[in-house]
């Protein structure tokens, strides 16, 4: 029996973890994917938002600045990568913009966001050249950041578990019911028992929710398409630029560095089918290119590297929703949580807690509790601890991403770590290699073979990444490898 | 009159095959090409390569050719000879790996030093 | 470990053993040859079809052998090959490398040679539209896994793009049991050589579609259909034109990009249209002693051609380090190629430093039955040269003597060619 069962291994299921491993309570994560970070988490825009532009009073508006101040103390503790860099909202010459950069600037101060001004064209451009030269103002924001969002959320996990929760990978919660007091959580990979259930299930939070006979919520995911360039490209800016939104008031394509180093245009605003697949669309993507000249005209966009798009998991309801669910005593929603959700997490995390509190829980902070993370990351280091890391560990010598610079020993070292990525895509994630340039081209048996190796599998059985993304189709020779049946 | 793209180098010269006078070939730049126009109407044939698996070297392949042409009707008869088959390393290049293919008097050999 | 060379040659695939051999042959004492991979050979190791050789040694060799050769070769010569090590950065001479048994080194050559080759294009470069599912391949990815791996990475199987890694792997799959639907092309031309068309497609019958591309990837998981459409002559999909693939991978060859990030990030300029170093008529770069040769410079078709401008790169490297090279003098010619030449390699001859000729590659952007190709020095017509076919597909080349190029005026001379037939 757990005290504390939270459904979805997303960075906010994965700061709720984090947050509740720091008290004697048992804590148990179920995620439906084979790795965590799998669903929003790993295709956002990867910002930590100012706060201007929630509404004021919502939820959004206070967890987000809470949020944002927390992430900064988290990222540094657990070796996340995290870039302090304003946000720009430019406005060309129109009274609809300049109002609304305005109305901006109020919203923000009322919601308590330090440091907002509106600038005047020349220095807007001083402060950022690479912006359009034709822009009349912009609101500036020196609050925000840039995130790997993917390593906030891994971190967190990772930290977590050390801290005795448990993550349960291939986990996904298929019906949920309440008997004496506690909760019977039906799984793809078997049953548990809670005390306390928290639904952090990102797009199909509603869904979850519906398990408990919860109604009034209807997911309505929007879906968005990005770009990222190669690193030459990064440099072009040193800010998170947007536009003002348009007539149907859609944020607009943003234009970010990555904490990579890339840069990153997009996204656009969809209605999306389900919370799960999202593909491309080639008039979508030349509509990003359009929009990302517009506010930043010196990018090439010959030094494309990659496109995806995510999911937004939104709920009819404008706000966050968090709270008990009044159906279902002892069942906490954490649900619709999209933009700014990335900012938001860890404090959605001290919400969960006071409302556990409320509900009764008892929090008693854990003697020893592990605060820190660290990773060698070979790139960042310099020349002297290059040697000292190699002759620590011979495997730092040897280079597997030549595009990331990424070295055997990172890939080594995060296999083995407390919560094991299993696929391709789970060490990309990890430690940048396949992110680059060639996008794994080269890079992607070599992983491929260290994977198999290191777990003691099947070159067969590893993954690109989730459950039925295989890319081997058989041993060479062998009967299964002829489609016409030779 | 039989038109041709000739692959024995990558030059590609674009052959005319005349059928009704002995296979005469024009568009050639070589006697290579002569020789290539006049088989391939009447028994074309391939150099194929493959891979076997090999044990006791450092990769896991090791790389074979056939020693000749074979004619292109035995083509996947010749795959199928290296089905099943696994080499013991060392192997030097021009070891002969299966002989006398389908009866064609072609070798697979292999193509590359393994220890 | 010595850290002091002649020559220090980044890259062991053929352009860095060919020029590693031939800076020795030149008389350079200490070689030595930084390569990545576990052995040397470079990408010749997972090209195992035959093809190899034929205008260097004169006989039709696989990718291993011809790498065999000059590893054999290197070998004998006395050049150092240093394996399983990774190039870091180059600062003017001094190359920083890395591996699991020394680590971080240092070294210093009187010369450099870069060798480091070419990479793929990727989905990402070509902005394939749909779902992001397994089962999505580089040509040379896929090549590796089978090839080197004993690993099918597919049973029915779309090419995206008609170069010739991708015509070689759907001759390859094909034999390995696979079933290849099509192989489609953007432009209305095909990339790779012509034989490979015959030997690879046609003898298998694999169609290719040219001027077509893909407009949809499905797949929840793993590729599972694949959408293909004609294209006009602005390169946008016909509506209507619609084919669909029911396969399970999707294979792309759609170009080599030089891999130039050392070559940048030591302040070489770089050629906008070869993404490669601007080099001299001895293949050396903008930096004083620095040379570069092979896939890194221009992505070539054949080996043989890297081979040879390897050699002059290395002998040229060779002639640097031992001080030979410095003697200036004469002028300084730059090529320019014109429409519907796209590039040409060397960029800029050093009058000074040629003795007898000058050759020079380059790429046309259309295909040409009966053609001239001129060098022309502002209106005056330097050299001809008569080509039978030329194809956006096969790298031209022309040896220019000395003599004509001493009649150029001007510091300019243009390199184009005549269609007295023009073909579509």
């Amino acid at each position: 029996m757990y005290d504390v069962l939270i459904i979805g291994c997303g960075v906010v299921g994965a700061a709720a973890a984090y947050e509740l491993s720091k008290y004697n309570l048992s804590v148990c994560v179920c995620e439906r994917y084979n790795d965590v970070a799998n669903g929003c988490t790993k295709a956002n825009t990867a910002i930590l938002h100012a706060g201007f532009d929630c509404p004021v009073g919502s939820l959004e508006a206070r967890l987000n600045l809470r949020g944002i101040e927390l992430a900064e103390e988290i990222c540094q503790k657990l070796d996340v990568e995290r870039v302090s860099m304003p946000t720009f909202i430019i406005a060309y010459d129109n009274p609809h913009e300049l109002e609304y950069i305005q109305e901006l600037y109020e919203r923000g101060r009322a919601n308590g966001v330090k440091g907002l001004r509106i600038v005047d064209r020349e220095e807007a451009l001083r402060l950022e050249p690479g912006l359009n030269p034709d822009i009349k103002a912009a609101l500036y924001a020196p609050g925000s950041a840039i995130v790997n969002p993917w390593e906030y959320c891994i971190a967190m996990a990772e930290t977590a578990v050390k801290n005795g929760a448990q993550v349960k990978l291939d986990s996904e919660v298929v019906s949920l019911e309440k008997k004496d007091g506690y909760f019977r959580v039906s799984t793809s990979s078997g049953v548990c028992e809670a005390r306390f259930v928290v639904n952090a299930a990102g797009g199909w939070s509603a869904q979850v929710y519906e398990m408990v006979g919860g109604t009034g919520l209807t997911q309505t995911n929007f879906a968005g398409q990005y770009y990222i360039l190669d690193k030459n490209q990064g440099e072009k800016i040193h800010s998170i630029v947007f536009p003002c939104p348009d007539e149907h008031g859609f944020k607009g394509i943003c234009v970010t560095p990555t904490v990579h180093g890339n840069l990153l245009v997009g996204p656009d605003c969809y209605e999306a089918a389900d919370g799960d697949h999202v593909g491309t669309d080639p008039a979508t993507l030349e509509s990003l290119k359009e929009a990302g000249l517009r506010s930043v005209p010196g990018i090439d966009f010959s030094q494309i590297i990659h496109e995806y798009a995510g999911v937004r998991p939104n709920t009819q309801i404008p706000d966050f929703v968090i709270g008990q669910a009044p159906e279902c005593p002892g069942f906490i929603n954490l649900a619709g949580i999209k933009s700014p959700g990335l900012s938001s997490a860890p404090a959605i995390a001290e919400e969960l807690k006071k409302i556990l509190e409320g509900c009764g829980l008892v929090f008693e902070k854990k003697e020893q509790f592990t605060d820190s993370r660290s990773r060698i990351v070979f790139r960042r280091l310099s020349d002297r601890e290059k040697k000292e890391a190699i002759r620590a560990n011979p495997l730092y010598g040897r280079i597997i991403c030549r595009c990331e610079t990424v070295t055997e020993g990172e890939i080594v070292e995060a296999i083995h770590r407390p919560i094991v990525p299993r696929t391709i895509d789970g060490v990309k994630r990890r430690c940048n290699a396949g992110m680059g340039r060639c996008q794994g081209g080269f890079c992607g048996p070599r992983v491929h073979e260290i994977l198999a190796r290191e777990l003691g599998v099947d070159p067969q059985e590893i993954l690109m990444d989730e459950q039925g993304t295989f890319i081997l189709t058989s041993p060479i020779k062998e009967e299964a490898a002829y489609e016409n049946g030779i | 009159m039989k038109e041709l793209i000739c692959i024995v180098c990558p030059r590609g010269c674009h052959l005319k095959v005349d059928e009704e006078r002995e296979f005469a070939v024009t568009g050639n730049a070589c006697a290579r090409g002569q020789e290539y126009g006049r088989m391939e109407l009447q028994n074309p044939v391939r150099v194929l390569t493959s891979i076997v698996e090999i044990k006791g070297a450092q990769g896991r392949c090791c790389p074979v050719k056939t020693d000749k042409p074979i004619p292109k009707k035995e083509i996947f008869r010749a795959m199928e000879a290296l089905r099943g088959l696994t080499l013991q390393a060392p192997v030097m290049t021009g070891d002969v790996v299966y002989r006398d293919i389908c009866g064609t008097g072609a070798s697979w050999r292999a193509t590359k030093d393994m220890s | 470990m010595r850290t002091e060379y002649d020559v220090v040659v980044v890259g062991g695939g053929p352009a860095g053993l060919a020029a590693a051999c031939s800076a020795k042959e030149a008389g350079a004492k200490e070689v030595l040859v930084i390569e990545r991979d576990k052995e040397a050979g470079g990408i010749l190791n997972q090209c195992i079809h035959n093809g190899f050789g034929l205008h260097y040694f004169k006989e039709e060799l696989t990718g291993p052998e011809y790498a065999g050769r000059f590893i054999k070769k290197a070998v004998e010569l006395g050049v150092t090959i240093l394996l399983d090590t990774m190039v870091l950065s180059v600062e003017g001479h001094k190359v920083t490398a890395c591996n699991a048994q020394d680590g971080l080194l240092v070294f210093t050559g009187g010369a450099v040679v870069l060798a480091m080759g070419c990479r793929e294009r990727t989905r990402g470069a070509v902005a394939i539209p749909g779902d992001r599912p397994a089962g999505i391949l580089t040509a040379g990815t896929a090549q590796r896994y089978i090839n080197m791996e004993g690993w099918m990475v597919g049973r029915r199987v779309v090419i995206l793009g008609s170069g010739d890694i991708g015509l070689i792997m759907a001759r390859r799959m094909t034999l390995e049991g696979a079933k290849v639907l099509a192989c489609i092309e953007l432009m209305p031309y095909c990339n790779g050589l012509n034989r490979n068309i015959v030997q690879c497609l046609e003898d298998y019958g694999i169609p290719l579609y040219l001027s077509h591309t893909i407009t949809n990837v499905e797949g929840l998981h793993r590729v599972e259909r694949i959408t293909a459409a004609k294209v006009g002559p602005d390169r946008k999909p016909i509506l209507g034109t619609e084919l669909y693939f029911d396969c399970d991978t999707l294979l792309l060859s759609v170009g080599l990009i030089p891999e130039n990030e050392l070559t940048k990030e030591a302040g070489i300029p770089l050629d906008a249209v070869t993404k490669g170093a601007v080099v001299y008529e001895n293949m050396e770069t903008g930096r004083d002693g620095v040379f570069s040769c092979g896939n890194v410079v221009h992505v070539h078709d054949l080996v043989d051609f890297v081979t040879a401008e390897s050699e002059r790169a290395g002998a040229a490297a060779a002639a640097y380090a031992k001080g030979k090279s410095s003697q200036e003098g004469g002028k300084t010619i730059y090529i320019q190629g014109e429409d519907p030449v796209t590039y040409t390699v060397p960029q800029a001859i050093r009058m000074g430093h040629v003795t007898g000729q000058v050759e020079i590659s380059f790429r046309v952007n259309r295909s040409f039955k009966d053609s001239e190709i001129q060098v022309r020095d502002k209106e005056k017509l330097l050299c001809r040269f008569s080509r039978s076919h030329m194809a956006p597909g096969e790298m031209e080349h022309i040896t220019i003597p000395k003599v004509l190029l001493d009649r150029a005026v001007g510091e300019e001379i243009k390199v184009k060619a005549v269609e007295k037939e023009a073909k579509a």
